[in-house]
This record gives structure tokens, C-alpha cells and sequence, in this order.
């Protein structure tokens, strides 16, 4: 299943938004955290995980999703939230703390929320996996049309959640995709050193559902296999793992000094970054020119910029605003 | 009276949930052992058969997992009621509860509400030891975005329920296994009260005065306030008056009717089944002192289960539950009343 151009279009404008958005934020973050880094200094405090390089993922799987789909997402959750159509302006303004962002300023960089499209986030690894169950079994309670995917990474298939999960929603079968993305790292561990097997993917074996592993961080390989395992959810079959083979290029968070990977790992990482790849690719086969694609661009870094602009213009939230929105 | 339809709380609270069942096609149940045998402690017998596989559901031992479900539906429109079987099971899904449940309405600035009520089964007394007899209202009631709820009488516990299903926020519904009904578990013969059969909230969050009196204040929750109950009536053939208060909610707290019954009686006993320290006992305490020092004629009590796990032997854990004949003994410290012969 090839996307058609239109989608095509969509899926490296959304890639490309990801990247210019996280290298706004990671210049704006490191803005009075020098000489000295002190994480609770800055325009943007706390911990700040990006997802330079993990695009593809995002936007494969969320090309198939209307806004009536539910996601939930991760502590590293921008290039998600873009590609499943989360405003970036209150997205750029809740993660600067500002009484304009999605939370008013109450949950951060990685706790995103945006009920407009269904999106939610857990900070905790692998909680994202029994809300996103329960998303589905109130489509099928209900006999409601949508699915809902969760986005982990791979060290989360090693959490209790992950398993429970997956075990309700293939008993169950409910209309849910697990998506995967194995950047290799759980913080400074391997994949490797932490993973009793190769691929969570096999894993699928376990609940008796299909199971997928991706290789290459190829938006368009994703794009196929997600396609298939919505649309599969979406026809009452039940739920599908996939497991994506990404990059991590940045760190675990900003400030982290990456001793821990091998030496070389970042430049093989870069050579493969897929934002070129596809570029240099869509110019190959002819699909698009130079021109339509630098107009993608373009577009891009309008909404980045458009959004930050607004993030940094915005207020912050009266402080005795924290007392309030506990309760319903 | 004679003719009133008594019911136990199991029962009580299965006619809630089928009465807003009827009325609210957005609630289901589920739960371990929920479905076909009706609840362990009874409290969803008869929901299976009016209702059906669809919204009453057996769910595997995984509490996580399903805790967690019920959050993602309560966010997409639906009402999940899903029971945690025993209290003591809260350290294999707490972060479903307090991470989740009690914080996404807050960290998505009401962009979600999470209306979902999670039951479970509270107390001892009967010698299941540490893991199966714990109270630990205690803790969910520490940690904020939850309100939390426990019945003493069956008809509390149906209007609660009902008050609970209809409630925009999550809310931790603990009801007492010694006053649950069962007929193998023993039963405080108090909690099986009269309970009309039309539908009817008791408001969250407001406690009520169970016996009234002049002397001291008995402030209590769920198997606690018939403890206190019971220790007024011995009290009583004394000439001392005790007043005793029924929180029903610890979330929120109805802390005007703890200070205003202190405030007439002058002497306060807390009598809690959950643990001693950083607890309720000491929260309802605080309550008095921080505002109405001057209206204590004696320090405060706590009747409280001390700090040690939940024993087995009958006769150990005995000696550390609440009990009528502590808190008596301790409202005749207070009172400077002599103790009887």
C-alpha cells in the first residue's frame, strides 16, 4: 500500500514540522541553563526528552488516523502529538509553562493532552497501554467507530502494563495497535542488555496476535504495516504489535553526555537520519521536485515558528491557578 | 418500620449500579470474579444477567491492565466501575490509580475528566492476616485527584453509589468487609439498615451525625462508627453522653461537622482501623486543633490499629483492632469518669 501523493506530502511536512519544532526547543531550552546546566533554569525547565530521528514513526502510524482515534503517548511524545494533529501552539505554550498551553501550564513537556483529537500521555513507561485498552473497549462497548494505538518504546515491552495489556486487548480483541519504537536505548541501557529476546514483535506470539518488526526507520514500510493493523482493528479483528526499528539521535534528555554508546554509533546514526533519506528518496523516484518539497519546508517552519512565537508571547499562569482543576 | 425493606451493603450497592445501569447506558463494571459469581463480597450479584457479557466482564488478574482501561474509557465518554478485590492488591496497580486516574484531569487542565468509581474491599477481623485485611483508606486519601468514600450502613452505601456513578471525578469506594453481608464472613448486624427502593444520592463529602450527644465526639469511618456505636451505649448507662460522627467521605473531608460537633462536647476520640501514624486519625485530629483549640476540654484520642502488619493469630490481631471497649475506656479518661465495677 503506497500512500498517494497528498499523503506522501503530508507525512514529510509533519516530519519535517517534528524536527524544526524539537530544534527550536532544544536551542529555547538551553537559554539560561549555561555556563552553568541547571535543568530548573531557563524558558523551559524540568526534563526535556526529544525525538529527533524517531519521526518516521509517527507520522507511518498516525497517517491513518482521523481526529476520532484515540493515541496516547509517551514522555517523549512531541513528533506524536504532530503527526496526530495536537495544537501546536498550546502544545508549544504548555511546554514553556504558559497559562495558553493545553494544561494551563499543569502538566509540561510530558504529560500532553488534547481531548480535540483524543491524544493523552503517561510520563511513566508502558501506562499509556491500559488506557489506550480501555479507549478501545469503550468504541466496542459503545459500537462507536475508531481505534486506539499506544506508543511505547521498547524498553516498555518489559514493563507488567505492556503485557496486561496486550493480554486484555487480544482477549477481548479490541481495536488496538501497539506501536513499538525501538530506538535502542532505555536511557543509557541496550536494547541488548535488557531484552531477553531480539524482537518484541515475537512477543505478539504470546497473545496470539500478529506481530510485526519493522526495519530501517522507513516512514513508508511503517505507513504499510500500520495501515494494515488499523484497518484490521477497525474491522473488529482484534489488536496488532508493531515493533519499528528508530533512531534515537538526540539523548535520553537534554543534558544527557551519551557515554554510553558506542563510539561512532552517532555519526552511523546521522548518516541514516530519515528526514534526508526521504527527502533524497521523494526527489529520486521522481514523486516530487525541489520545489514542492522546500515549499513543505517552508510551511513547516512557518507553524514552528508561528507556534514558539505564541509560546513565548503568552502569560504565565497566575500561580494560585496550581489549586485549581483537581477535581472535575 | 417492622415492614421496612432491610438490605446488607452488598446488596445495596448492586441496586445502584443497576439502577443507573438502566438509566446511563455508559456504565459498565468489571472486575476479578465480578460476572458470573457476582463479586467475592457480593456487591454485583444479579448485574451479569440483567445486563449481559457486554457491560458486567470478568476481566483477568491483572489490575494494572484493567485499572488502567477503565481510566482510557472514562476519558472517552464511558463510566467504568472496576473493583480492586481486596484493598491489600493496590501495590500491583497503584500507578494506574495515582498517576493516572487522580492526575489526568489535573495535567490536562480539565481537557479530561476521569468519572469512574473504583470499589474495594477494606478490613479484618477475621484473621486473614496482612495482605487480605488492611484498611489504607489512609493512602489513597493522602494522594489528591481522587475523592474517597466508605459506607458504615447499607443505606449510605446505595446512596453513595449512586452519588459516585454520577460524579464527573474518579472516586475510591471502600466498603468494609465486616459489614458487607456475607453470611461466611460475619456481619456488624448495624450496616443492614432500611434502603428505599427508588434511586437516591448521599451527597460526597458530607458526614453525618449517627448519635447525638454531649460529652465527647466520636468520629469515626465504615466498621468504626459501629465500634463507637456500641461504646456510646455502654457509656450511656454512665450518664456519659457520646456523640458519634460518621465521615462516609474522606475526600473531601467534612471537617465543619467534626469542629461543630467538638465544638459542642469539648472532648474528641478519632477511632480508626487504618494504621496509627501520618493517617486519618491524626488528619480529623488536626482539623480540631489547627482552628478550635479552645474548644477541647482534654487532648484529643485516637483508638487507631497500631503500626505493626496485620497478624494472623485471632488473638494478636484482636488485640490491635478498634474495638467498643477502648474507645469506652478511653471517653472515661477523658470525661474523668471512673471505670465501672
Amino acid at each position: 500500500m503506497q500512500p498517494a501523493k497528498d499523503t506522501l506530502a503530508w507525512m514529510y511536512e509533519k516530519m519535517v514540522t517534528s524536527r524544526r519544532f524539537e530544534n527550536a526547543i532544544e536551542k529555547i531550552y538551553m537559554e539560561g541553563k549555561s555556563p552553568v546546566f541547571n535543568m530548573a533554569d531557563g524558558p523551559i525547565p524540568g526534563e526535556m526528552h526529544l525525538s529527533d530521528g524517531q519521526e518516521p514513526v509517527a507520522v507511518g502510524v498516525c497517517a491513518h488516523l482521523e481526529a476520532g482515534d484515540v493515541v496516547t503517548a509517551t514522555h517523549r511524545p512531541h513528533h506524536q502529538a504532530i503527526a496526530k494533529g495536537v495544537d501546536l501552539k498550546k502544545m508549544a505554550a504548555e511546554i514553556f509553562g504558559k497559562a495558553t498551553g493545553l494544561s494551563g501550564g499543569r502538566g509540561g513537556h510530558m504529560h500532553i493532552f488534547d481531548a480535540e483529537v483524543n491524544f493523552a500521555c503517561s510520563g511513566i513507561i508502558a501506562q499509556g497501554m491500559g488506557p489506550a485498552a480501555g479507549a478501545a473497549l469503550s468504541r466496542q462497548i459503545q459500537g462507536k467507530p475508531g481505534v486506539a494505538v499506544s506508543f511505547i518504546g521498547e524498553g516498555a515491552a518489559n514493563q507488567g502494563a505492556f503485557h496486561e495489556a496486550l493480554n486484555l486487548a487480544a482477549v477481548w480483541k479490541l481495536p488496538m495497535v501497539v506501536v513499538v519504537e525501538d530506538n535502542a536505548w532505555g536511557i543509557s541501557v541496550s536494547k541488548e542488555a535488557s531484552t531477553a529476546i531480539k524482537r518484541n514483535s515475537d512477543r505478539a506470539a504470546a497473545y496470539g496476535i500478529p506481530g510485526h518488526y519493522i526495519p530501517g526507520n522507513d516512514p513508508l514500510k511503517i505507513y504499510e504495516v500500520a495501515g494494515e493493523a488499523i484497518a484490521r482493528a477497525r474491522r473488529g479483528e482484534g489488536p496488532t504489535l508493531i515493533e519499528v526499528e528508530t533512531y534515537r539521535l538526540a539523548g535520553h534528555f537534554m543534558g544527557d553526555a551519551e557515554g554510553y554508546r558506542p563510539d561512532g554509533e552517532k555519526d552511523g546514526l546521522f548518516a541514516k537520519d530519515p528526514i534526508p533519506v526521504m527527502r533524497t528518496s521523494l526527489l529520486a523516484d521522481g514523486s516530487f521536485t525541489d520545489a514542492e518539497l522546500d515549499g513543505l519546508e517552508t510551511s513547516a517552519q512557518a507553524a514552528v515558528d508561528e507556534a514558539i512565537r505564541f509560546a513565548r508571547d503568552s502569560a504565565d499562569p497566575k500561580p494560585e491557578d496550581a489549586l485549581t482543576a483537581v477535581f472535575a | 418500620m417492622e415492614n421496612e425493606r432491610k438490605l446488607t451493603i452488598a446488596r445495596a450497592m448492586a441496586e445502584a449500579m443497576a439502577q443507573e445501569m438502566r438509566i446511563d447506558p455508559s456504565v459498565f463494571v468489571m472486575g476479578e470474579d465480578i460476572a458470573e459469581l457476582g463479586g467475592v463480597f457480593g456487591n454485583t450479584r444479579g448485574l451479569l444477567e440483567e445486563f449481559g457479557k457486554e457491560r458486567v466482564r470478568d476481566t483477568p488478574i491483572s489490575e494494572t491492565g484493567f485499572i488502567g482501561a477503565a481510566v482510557g474509557a472514562a476519558q472517552d465518554g464511558m463510566k467504568p466501575v472496576v473493583e480492586l478485590m481486596f484493598v491489600d492488591f493496590f501495590g500491583v496497580c497503584f500507578d494506574a490509580i495515582y498517576n493516572l486516574m487522580a492526575k489526568n484531569t489535573y495535567f490536562s487542565g480539565g481537557n479530561f475528566n476521569v468519572p469512574m468509581v473504583l470499589m474495594t474491599s477494606t478490613g479484618g477481623g477475621y484473621s486473614d492476616a496482612g495482605q487480605h485485611s488492611q484498611c489504607l483508606y489512609g493512602s489513597f486519601a493522602h494522594l489528591p485527584g481522587m475523592k474517597v468514600v466508605s459506607p458504615s450502613n447499607a443505606y449510605d452505601a446505595k446512596g453513595l453509589m449512586t452519588a459516585a456513578l454520577r460524579d464527573p471525578n474518579p472516586v475510591i469506594y471502600m466498603f468494609h468487609k465486616g459489614l458487607q453481608g456475607m453470611g461466611w464472613l460475619g456481619t456488624e448486624a448495624g450496616a443492614i439498615t432500611h434502603v428505599p427502593d427508588e434511586s437516591y444520592e448521599v451527597e460526597i463529602g458530607k458526614a453525618a451525625i449517627a448519635r447525638e450527644g454531649r460529652d465527647v465526639t466520636i468520629v469515626s469511618i465504615a466498621q468504626g462508627v459501629h465500634h463507637g456505636l456500641k461504646a456510646a451505649d455502654a457509656l450511656a448507662q454512665q450518664g456519659i453522653s457520646a456523640e458519634v460522627v460518621d465521615l462516609r467521605s474522606l475526600v473531601p473531608l467534612d471537617r465543619e461537622t467534626v469542629r461543630a460537633s467538638v465544638a459542642k462536647t469539648g472532648r474528641l476520640i478519632v477511632v480508626d482501623e487504618d494504621y496509627h501514624s501520618y493517617g486519618v486519625s491524626g488528619e480529623i485530629i488536626a482539623t480540631v486543633t489547627e482552628s478550635n483549640m479552645a474548644d477541647l476540654k482534654a487532648p484529643p484520642r485516637r483508638i487507631a490499629y497500631p503500626d505493626v502488619p496485620i497478624p494472623f493469630a485471632r488473638v494478636m490481631e484482636q488485640h490491635c483492632l478498634p474495638n467498643a471497649d477502648k474507645i469506652a475506656a478511653a471517653a472515661r479518661e477523658l470525661c474523668g469518669a471512673p471505670v465501672p465495677a
